[in-house]
């Protein structure tokens, strides 16, 4: 489940309730854990205290008006960014070591598309981590990468300059990319972003794919109207967490509201569509 | 300017003098390769204006330049000027060029300051420093049972490291230059690997100094792998290509010297120019030239397919099909007009799909027909598979399909005729010609 | 005394200096830092070419040459950059790079035929020798100078609107790329005629220098043009005075290492922007947070609140009861703040200096009546942030502060007292003598 860690004093427990729950829990480490963090630019916070547990595998969804620091919040997990406060923990540990066991899909507007890598080689990239320092990527490597891409529908591209590619042919590119990876936890920001409808029920049903099989994924998303569709739990930020749990709980009209202020006249549908679920419930 | 008798040209200084240009070139040119991709152009260029103060300090101290502790202090200055750019960029709020800007001008001006105030009796002058003395490879010592200028175990030595380094490293760099978010993401900092790349500039800059001078070692980093990078989409290739570059660089500049008596390294500079200026050109994709000649064959293409279009229309809405032929001028601004329009009639006469007939007036072939008919049941399939399934009124059709019918093949033709059930008729009534068989 | 040479050379370097600062203000601004270097650079095969076909050093054909050549080599780097996948950086450093090797070729060319006045002459564009300036330069300098400051003056408003905005500036009807020419025209000016003085490679410095300076003192760009002409007029004339004491070395080495001590110096020492004074306000803010971190975690642990708080509704909308108070320990803080022992720790031990907090013989710590009153005022200024960020999430960008304390300094009272209604009414609300009644 994800929840945020606290928010509000917690009722008395007794004794040896809180023991007894502190030692279950102590024996399962929380797929993430995001403790009291808090970014800034320039003092100016971009992400002000959030505090964020996750457990089990889940296909979670963030959601938030623009620069509310959705990006910004999983590069703070991954350590692309420096913290001014807090610490993050993934399976228990703290991400430098715990490289192998995620999974990255940037966004995609700070690629080169100049740079001479066909298809293959980027997805090939996804195998470096594994890899390690000095090895190359040798047949059981490219076996794989092409398999991968075989599962994004690219295979038959696998040769092509990637300036040459389509803009959902590009998308589909990283993501076999991350796939290459064989993470446990993804994170991917806005994956969905300017691609076309094809292109976007790929990428769905990869994200439920991987969730199957028990993977945990983490997506910076864009569109309101595909949440309740796509995510079994949504994390709401608007520089601080505005709410974090199942998306039938969670993704309501009053945390709406609150994540996206007075501009929820522009997200009528969403409101509506809500309003008439509320209703029916 | 007189012409040189080449035939008295000594061999082995010819030799020796391409080979120790080469050596230093091809160093160069391969880490260079990884600084354009970066965009990091002119940190290369700042770092070896940087190293100047410290090869300077170092002669005088130990009279000679490409020495064991000196290129070990080189790298060290390599990797604190990128170090210091970064910072005054990062935190000091300095624009990136400007940060670059004042960090290599001060070390430079350093570097010529130190060289003025030198003992008179030090044999370091400004000239050597921008040009390198590779006139002097007259001096040739024995190393391994062969005579070789003095900087050649060096020179080797640095690229035997950097082909070590660029091979060891081949994944690191290729991922820390593509995405360097994802590498660290992934373990693989980017940070360390950019400092190793500069810190090899570093050493490299300093081996080639020597022979080559300051200013052709920017344009060894640079201009080899700009110009590989025109010719080739693959990494390795461009790398292969930038020490091909940099090689005929090195003979070029021998015979530019030998010819035109200006000194090797500014004519390598030219010469990689000038090799830099074809690629421009010539280069077979993304050449100017190519360009252009691949422009002016689509729209060749394309004007002649829709002269062959027009007549058949013309067939068709007079229902003749041995009509006297449609006048050149209607046929040709129909299509569009233009220089190509004028080009485009013979080449269809050329490939026997029209003939001219008396009265200035042209007239389909069967073949011309069939190509024709073709192209109609691309126009009228987009325009009814437009129709079907995104209910655009019928005025919106006919541009699109103008535009899409040229890059319909017979294979996408089938699918769009399949997924419409074979049409008769596209949106405007107009009847869908049969595809043939195919013979 | 000086004399009247020296005098003259003063008067042109501090001119040329200060037309430098000024211009270089907006290149630098403008990113155009490395262009002025390039052109620098490409301007020598145009010294030596005119020099070629004349016959003869002539001030003012070499300059026209140099303008010429470097005007082309600007060109080509716009086109290299429109045309081709070559990026800008790549572009410059190929510009940079071919012509003055070119450069070099050509004059050492010029020297091997031994033609009249060659050596002096040359060398002099390549690290310039202001002391050999003539009267008959400065004027042309002072021209210069004179030119780029009464650009600056007149066209101030449409400089800076093209500068920071090209695209608005182009909406609003300026001839955005005029102004852009001209600027660029006015560089390549202050290039050419700076050339002789400190030569090609240093001539960039001249005009990046200063501005990097001047950027550090100021926000505003009227005073930043001011402080760069003042920088640019310091680095002429305290180059050239200790180069007519120490009188080997370079004068234009030694001006831009008098620049790069006044950068440095800027870079380090200014009082907002300079390195010293952000990292004590960085450590300062560290230290708030932390403080602040501490502060609530403080009052948190000491303040029973659950007394109040039963399930949705309060028992008792009133003011949570601070009695009875519990010591706590570093342990449970650490816990709660995610920060270091050591750092907590010293929070701890500063605030019981001040008085703040009592240590007990077991170790814990126990808040006085000041401490309680700190500790409740830290959390009430967090809290009222927290609502605020929750109430009106869109306005939080523009009023959120990390190192301010309390929402009082930035909001309006009434806001405030909003916020502090909303508050109290979840009982969350924590009492602060002088912070008005509660209920």
């Amino acid at each position: 489940m994800i929840g945020p860690s606290s928010t509000l004093p917690s009722q008395p427990k007794s004794a040896a309730e809180t023991a007894a729950t502190e030692k279950l829990l102590a024996n399962v480490p929380a797929v993430l854990d995001v403790h009291n963090v808090t970014v800034a630019y320039h003092r100016k916070p971009v992400l002000w205290d959030i505090d964020l547990t996750l457990q089990g595998p889940s296909l979670v969804g963030i959601i938030g008006p623009n620069g509310a620091g959705k990006s910004t919040l999983v590069k703070a997990i991954l350590g692309l960014v420096p913290l001014v406060s807090g610490r993050v923990t993934i399976f228990g540990r703290s991400c430098q070591k715990q490289r192998k066991l995620i999974g990255y899909v940037p966004q995609r507007e700070s690629v080169d598309w100049d740079f001479p890598v066909n298809v293959l080689d980027v997805v090939l990239m996804g195998t470096y981590g594994s890899l390690g320092w000095f090895r190359r990527p040798r047949r059981p490597q490219r076996e794989w990468a092409l398999e991968c891409l075989g599962r994004v529908g690219l295979a038959d591209l696998a040769g092509r300059q990637i300036g040459q590619l389509s803009g959902g042919q590009q998308q589909r590119t990283f993501l076999a990319r991350a796939l290459a990876q064989r993470a446990e936890i993804y994170f991917m920001d806005e994956p969905m972003a300017g691609v076309d409808a094809a292109t976007e029920r790929v990428v769905f049903s990869l994200l439920r794919e991987l969730r199957q099989q028990g993977k945990t994924v983490l997506v910076v998303h864009h569109d309101l109207r595909t949440v309740a569709e796509y995510f079994e739990q949504v994390v709401m930020l608007n520089m601080r967490l505005v709410a974090a749990g199942p998306t039938p709980t969670t993704f309501l009209r009053d945390n709406l509201a609150k994540t996206y202020g007075g501009r929820l006249g522009i997200l009528d549908d969403a409101a509506e569509a809500l309003a008439a679920r509320e209703r029916s419930v | 300017m007189t012409w040189p008798d080449l035939s008295a040209m000594d061999p082995a200084q010819a030799f020796w003098t391409i080979a120790v240009g080469a050596l230093s070139n091809a160093s160069c040119a391969v880490l260079g390769c990884y600084l354009v991709l970066r965009r990091m152009s002119l940190l290369g260029d700042a770092i070896s204006h940087a190293i100047l103060p410290g090869i300077v300090l170092a002669f005088l101290l130990t009279g000679q330049t490409a020495s064991g502790p000196m290129l070990l202090g080189a790298v060290g200055i390599g990797v604190l000027t990128a170090v210091v750019t970064q910072t005054l960029h990062v935190s000091g709020n300095v624009p990136e060029d400007a940060s670059m800007g004042v960090v290599f001008t001060s070390l430079f001006a350093l570097g010529v300051v130190l060289i003025a105030l030198a003992p008179s009796n030090v044999d370091l002058d400004l000239d050597c420093v921008l040009m390198g003395r590779l006139e002097e490879v007259l001096v040739r010592e024995p190393w391994l049972g062969v005579e070789v200028p003095l900087k050649f175990p060096s020179l080797l030595a640095v690229l035997a490291a950097t082909a070590a380094f660029v091979t060891l490293f081949w994944k690191e760099l290729k991922i820390a230059s593509f995405d360097p978010a994802l590498a660290t993401a992934m373990g693989i900092s980017a940070a360390v690997v950019h400092y190793l790349l500069m810190g090899m500039v570093a050493a490299a800059t300093v081996a080639a100094f020597d022979a080559v001078g300051s200013v052709l070692v920017i344009a060894m980093l640079i201009v080899p792998a700009a110009t590989a990078h025109l010719l080739t989409d693959r990494l390795g290739w461009m790398v292969g290509w930038s020490v091909v570059v940099a090689i005929i660089s090195a003979v070029l500049g021998y015979l530019g010297d030998i010819l035109f008596d200006t000194g090797v390294a500014g004519m390598m500079a030219v010469g990689a120019g000038l090799q830099f200026l074809l690629a421009v050109l010539l280069a077979p994709r993304h050449g100017l030239v190519s360009k252009l000649w691949h422009r002016l064959t689509l729209s060749l293409r394309i004007v002649s397919e829709d002269l062959v279009a027009v007549l058949y229309r013309f067939e068709e809405t007079t229902g003749e099909t041995q009509t006297a032929g449609v006048p050149w001028n209607l046929c040709r601004r129909i299509a569009g007009g233009g220089l190509t329009a004028w080009l485009a009639a013979p080449l269809l006469w050329w490939r026997g799909e029209v003939r001219p007939v008396s009265g200035g007036r042209l007239r389909l072939t069967p073949r011309g027909r069939q190509s024709a008919q073709s192209l109609v049941r691309s126009h009228r399939l987009w325009e009814a598979f437009l129709g079907e399934h995104f209910q655009l009124p019928l005025d919106h059709l006919h541009e699109s399909a103008e535009r899409v019918e040229h890059f319909i093949g017979p294979k996408l033709q089938q699918r769009l005729a399949s997924d419409l059930h074979q049409p008769g008729r596209d949106p405007h009534g107009k009847e869908i010609p049969v595809a043939k068989e195919p013979e | 005394m000086i004399d009247y040479n020296t005098a003259v050379v003063l008067a042109g370097t501090s001119l040329l200096g200060a037309g430098a600062g000024l211009i270089g203000t907006f290149a630098v601004l403008r990113g155009r830092a490395l262009l002025g270097d390039a052109l620098g650079h490409a301007a020598l095969p145009g010294v030596c070419l005119a020099f070629l076909m004349l016959g003869r050093r002539s001030l003012a054909a070499m300059l026209v040459g140099a303008w010429l050549t470097g005007v082309l080599g600007i060109l080509v780097v716009a086109g290299l950059r429109r045309a081709t996948r070559i990026k800008e950086d790549a572009a410059i450093g190929i510009v940079l790079s071919v012509f003055f090797g070119g450069g070099l070729a050509l004059s050492r060319f010029i020297q091997t035929q031994a033609m009249q006045g060659s050596q002096a002459g040359l060398d002099t564009y390549i690290i310039g020798r202001a002391a050999g300036m003539l009267q008959g330069d400065l004027f042309w300098i002072s021209a210069a100078a004179l030119a780029a400051l009464l650009a600056v003056i007149a066209l101030f408003k449409e400089f800076r609107l093209v500068t920071f905005d090209t695209g608005f500036a182009r909406v609003q009807g300026w001839p955005a790329a005029s102004l852009d020419l001209l600027l660029m025209g006015l560089v390549s000016l202050i290039v050419v005629i700076g050339l002789p003085a400190v030569g090609a490679v240093l001539v960039a410095a001249l005009l990046i220098l200063p501005a990097a300076a001047a950027r550090f003192w100021t926000e505003r760009l009227g005073t930043m043009l001011a402080v760069a002409g003042a920088f640019g007029l310091v680095m002429g004339a305290a180059g050239t005075a200790i180069s007519a004491t120490v009188s080997r070395a370079p004068t234009g080495a030694l001006i831009v290492l008098v620049g790069t001590c006044l950068f440095g110096a800027s870079a380090l020492f200014a009082p907002r922007r300079g390195a010293a004074a952000r990292w004590v306000d960085h450590v300062r803010f560290r230290r708030r947070l932390r403080e602040q971190a501490v502060w609530r975690a403080v009052y948190e642990a000491t303040v029973n609140e659950a007394a109040v708080y039963e399930g949705t509704a309060p028992r008792r909308p009133a003011a949570p009861p601070i009695e009875p108070l519990r010591p706590i320990d570093t342990d449970e803080l650490v816990q709660r703040t995610s920060y270091k022992s050591a750092q907590v720790q010293r929070v701890l031990r500063q605030a019981e200096r001040t008085g703040l907090l009592t240590r007990q013989f077991d170790g814990r710590y126990l808040p006085t009546t000041a401490g309680l009153d700190r500790a409740a005022r830290v959390t009430r200024g967090y809290r009222l942030w927290e609502r605020f960020m929750s109430e009106q999430p869109e306005l939080t960008g523009s009023f959120a502060r990390l190192d301010v304390e309390s929402a009082d300094e930035v909001l309006s009272s009434q806001v405030v007292a909003e916020l502090e209604a909303g508050l109290r009414a979840l009982g969350r609300l924590p009492t602060v003598p002088g912070k008005g009644p509660s209920l």
